[in-house]
């Protein structure tokens, strides 16, 4: 365990800190809010960086859809904030926090260090879609910035990208300029009823190829959901917009037997459960993985996971996104989880400390591709000092 | 003029072996060492700027794509990989000691994917053959350039490709889901897939807009999407840009994101309309055109919104278009806009700051300044949603210094760009173009870090070198950690 925290509240203090510790050979687990620390792997570090002292919201300009603040600034600050201005990160970040059992949703450079996106992902993209520029200090040592302050920005590489998504291997992040837009007026959701997960995937390809602009469609099995399977498909937009789309898209999907349709209200409250994966916040015994897949392989892979564990599962993205529970085991079913996704990628998101340790949790990669991973965190962080073995065994 | 690296000689003089080489790889007419037939390969889109290549090689394959660049590493023999060449930026300019590597061969499309709403093609297939592959069943690819009828997918891919309706649907990298690739080592690799999320380093995101420096791409994988069921457009005219300016603000915070918004300033609406008459208002200092997709409740709804919010902005004319042929209309002379600015000047430039659009009106000023102190024309064409400026510097380059002033006057636009709290290129790449204005907008430890990760995909800088980066550093000089001896400012922290 970490035996002591740094927490810089300016650039050059975290430089500071940075640099002691290539000096010292002493790796830092570099940390926002702490709610994501048991996601990836154990981190070996001697001691904790806190981003936390940075949480300054420093500029949000609703007619600019840009937002720019500290990248420990809490989420639970900025959310109510866009709110307030009828505004939202379309990427809907998850809150994770019943799901991994701790008491608060992160930060903003939390957000984006995991990349997280909830069910509008299938129509506005993840938190890398929306990462527009950022100031940190690199693993050498170095203030830097890169990306820009505009929504529209192609100058120089879009290291705003490798950074999201890179769990704090590469830069400690200082601030973070992100791009929100015009939250929903409303929303409806459409359910179908007790649909096998092969017929739900296609009823919900079959939603998602139509022009109604579907921006949410996942499926919930009757075994997690109360004895009764469920398909939900989410329209969003003007009320005129959204009472055409849900008549039409009914009708489109008249074959799938009847649909009911939710109120706002309760539409909001069920698309929330997917999101932050309620069904699986309960029994925090139980291995979770959450695996990304072409949306049309979903009901494959699950059922061959199932046929050879006590697997319980919903799907989100149309299929494309499977949350998987598992009882708890040595591997946590890693061989079998990951024998089954053989394409795209699944990653273990909960379980204890010594599984996470001892299993890869993310799909290990081709020889070239990890050795070009590894030469590009070498590029930032050549001495090893930021989250070391955060992501891979080694590195 | 921009200087491009000093051409190493002694590759030169091995020209003749080098073909030899190739052709063992390519046999055949996939090697052109002719200066006939290499002429077609000069220039890209930036027309100013002209090199003849050592050779061009087309690769059909993978393969020989892997061998080939495996060859020049090998060999440190420069690689400039090139699409169609329509690059605005001088991202596919030749070198004289380097090889152009065409993708133009790679031309098929090899998945169509409907129930997963995705196209895996080959680099070299247009942007707009995409589209037309599945538009007969109501998909489109939405990402449309306006040289979608020549530039490539892996082009796009290269330059980050935009359009006019990016602020609704997203940039390329929005909208790719997976590539393969070569390394300058050969080593070809996978990113991504058929599926939206994908785990390690976003190397996929890194080379979207990494203008042919980081690797080649061998194919590609675009999610397309289900075409709306109708589009409307409003053609507004305003008294003043800052009229316009405000409409636009006000119909984003409104919370509706049209699927274009366009605005062109008189000079610009003067040459569009002179050349197409599409009915734009000849009295008007701005002219904004914003077009609304989707279903037809849902635009008809907001066209009644966007119509309030121009009134209340002080538009002087409002026009709705009731057809699709009227539709097309409003578009017209806003598309034709380049070659429009084409007819009333022998030579153009094409500009592509990004700048924060509350500042549109003092840098419109700003610009209206520079254009006096140049002698030069200048007529604004901006995609105002995301507020993308596209300047057209008019010049003469038969007058002596008309093509220097003019390039002059651009690089004092993207400045005035970067200071109004910008950047130098929204959607056209930095090429070798704005490459030498990098400074202006990156301190040298940024760009030394942008540069660590071209070490980290091509090690000896063989990959398109002189374009983005103004100075170039060998990667070992750039590699080295300066640890500060004796110098530890927490000794507290405990070593293990």
């Amino acid at each position: 365990m970490p035996q002591s925290t740094f927490a810089p509240t300016s650039e050059a203090e975290l430089e500071s800190v940075v640099r002691g510790a290539i000096a010292a050979k002493t790796p830092l687990e570099v940390t926002g809010r702490n709610s994501k620390a048991t996601l990836g792997r154990p981190v070996q570090a001697a001691a904790t960086l806190s981003l936390s002292g940075f949480s300054r919201i420093t500029s949000y300009e609703p007619e600019e859809l840009v937002l720019t603040a500290g990248a420990g600034t809490p989420r639970s600050e900025v959310e109510p904030l866009l709110a307030a201005r009828g505004q939202c990160f379309a990427f809907e970040p998850p809150d994770y926090s019943r799901l991994l059992g701790v008491g608060d949703a992160g930060s903003l450079g939390g957000m984006i260090g995991c990349n997280l996106a909830g069910p509008r992902r299938i129509k506005a993209g993840a938190a890398r879609d929306h990462f527009l520029g950022f100031t940190g200090v690199s693993g050498r040592g170095e203030i830097y910035q890169a990306g820009g302050k505009v929504v529209k920005n192609v100058t120089g590489y879009d290291l705003p990208k490798l950074l999201a998504g890179s769990y704090g291997t590469l830069t400690a992040l200082t601030s973070v300029t992100i791009k929100v837009l015009p939250a929903p007026e409303s929303e409806d959701t459409l359910i179908l009823e007790g649909l096998d997960d092969a017929t739900a995937i296609r009823a919900m390809s079959l939603a998602l190829q139509s022009p109604f602009e579907v921006s949410g469609a996942a499926h919930l099995p009757a075994t997690i959901n109360a004895g009764i399977a469920e398909t939900l498909l989410r329209l969003e937009g003007v009320p005129p917009s959204v009472a055409y789309r849900r008549d039409r898209l009914a009708a489109l999907l008249a074959e799938f037997g009847i649909c009911r349709s939710h109120p706002a209200d309760e539409s909001r409250a069920r698309w929330i459960a997917v999101r932050d994966v309620h069904p699986f916040a309960g029994d925090q015994s139980r291995i979770i993985w959450r695996l990304s897949v072409p949306p049309m392989e979903g009901a494959r892979i699950t059922a061959a996971i199932a046929d050879r564990a006590d697997a319980q599962w919903f799907y989100d993205w149309g299929g494309g996104l499977i949350w998987l529970s598992l009882p708890s085991s040595d591997d946590g079913g890693a061989q079998l989880v990951r024998g089954a996704a053989n394409s795209g990628h699944a990653t273990l998101i909960r379980a204890p400390q010594d599984v996470r340790a001892a299993v890869p949790v993310f799909t290990p990669q081709p020889t070239a591709l990890e050795e070009l991973s590894r030469r590009v965190k070498a590029g930032f962080d050549p001495a090893g000092i930021l989250n070391p073995g955060r992501m891979y065994q080694g590195w | 003029m921009l200087m491009m690296p000093q051409p190493d000689a002694e590759t030169i003089a091995r020209r003749a072996e080098i073909a030899a080489d190739l052709r063992a790889i390519v046999p055949g007419e996939g090697v052109i060492e002719t200066p006939v037939e290499m002429r077609a390969y000069e220039t890209d889109a930036l027309t100013a700027y002209r090199q003849m290549p050592l050779l061009v090689v087309l690769p059909q394959t993978t393969g020989q794509v892997s061998r080939i660049l495996r060859y020049a590493h090998e060999k440190s023999i420069k690689v400039v990989p090139r699409g169609a060449g329509t690059s605005l930026s001088g991202g596919a300019l030749p070198l004289a000691d380097g090889i152009i590597l065409g993708l133009g061969k790679f031309n098929r499309i090899l998945d169509i994917d409907y129930e997963n709403r995705c196209v895996t093609a080959q680099p070299g297939v247009t942007n707009l053959a995409i589209t037309q592959a599945v538009q007969h069943r109501g998909f489109y690819y939405a990402p449309d350039p306006s040289s979608q009828i020549a530039c490539t997918i892996g082009g796009n891919i290269a330059e980050n490709s935009g359009g006019v309706h990016c602020l609704k649907y997203g940039l390329t990298t929005n909208n790719v889901l997976g590539i393969e690739m070569v390394l300058i080592t050969g080593e070809v690799i996978r990113l991504g897939g058929k599926h939206l999320d994908s785990e390690g380093y976003d190397l996929l995101g890194v080379m979207t807009g990494s203008e042919g420096l980081l690797g080649v791409v061998t194919e590609v994988t675009v999610r397309i999407l289900a075409k709306p069921e109708t589009a409307r457009a409003v053609l507004v005219g305003f008294p003043t840009n800052e009229d316009a300016g405000r409409c636009v603000a006000e119909i984003i915070s409104a919370g509706i994101i049209p699927g274009g918004m366009e605005m062109m300033d008189r000079p610009a609406i003067h040459a569009a309309e002179d050349f197409v008459h599409a009915g734009y208002p000849l009295d008007a200092e701005a002219l904004l055109i914003v077009e609304l997709d989707g279903p037809r409740a849902e635009v008809d709804h907001l066209i009644a919104r966007v119509s309030e919010i121009a009134a209340r902005n002080r538009s002087q004319s409002l026009r709705i278009s009731n057809s699709e042929d009227e539709r097309l209309v409003f578009w017209a002379g806003r598309k034709a806009a380049f070659p429009a600015v084409g007819r009333i000047s022998p030579d153009y430039i094409c500009m592509d700051g990004t700048i924060p659009r509350k500042k549109l009106p003092e840098v419109l000023r700003d610009m209206a300044e520079l254009s006096r102190k140049y002698g030069l024309r200048v007529a604004n064409v901006f995609h105002a949603g995301d507020g993308n400026l596209h300047p057209l510097i008019l010049f003469d380059a038969n007058n002596a210094d008309e093509l220097d002033r003019a390039e002059k006057f651009g690089a004092d636009i993207l400045r005035l760009c970067v200071k109004a709290g910008g950047v130098l290129t929204g959607e056209h790449g930095v090429g070798i173009e704005k490459r030498d204005l990098m400074p202006e907008m990156f301190s040298e430890i940024d760009l030394n870090q942008q540069q660590r990760l071209k070490c980290a995909f091509d090690s000896q800088g063989l990959l398109n070198p002189g374009k983005v980066f103004p100075v170039l550093h060998r990667c070992a000089e750039l590699g080295r950690l300066h640890v500060h001896k004796g110098q530890l400012p927490f000794p507290e922290i405990p070593r293990f």
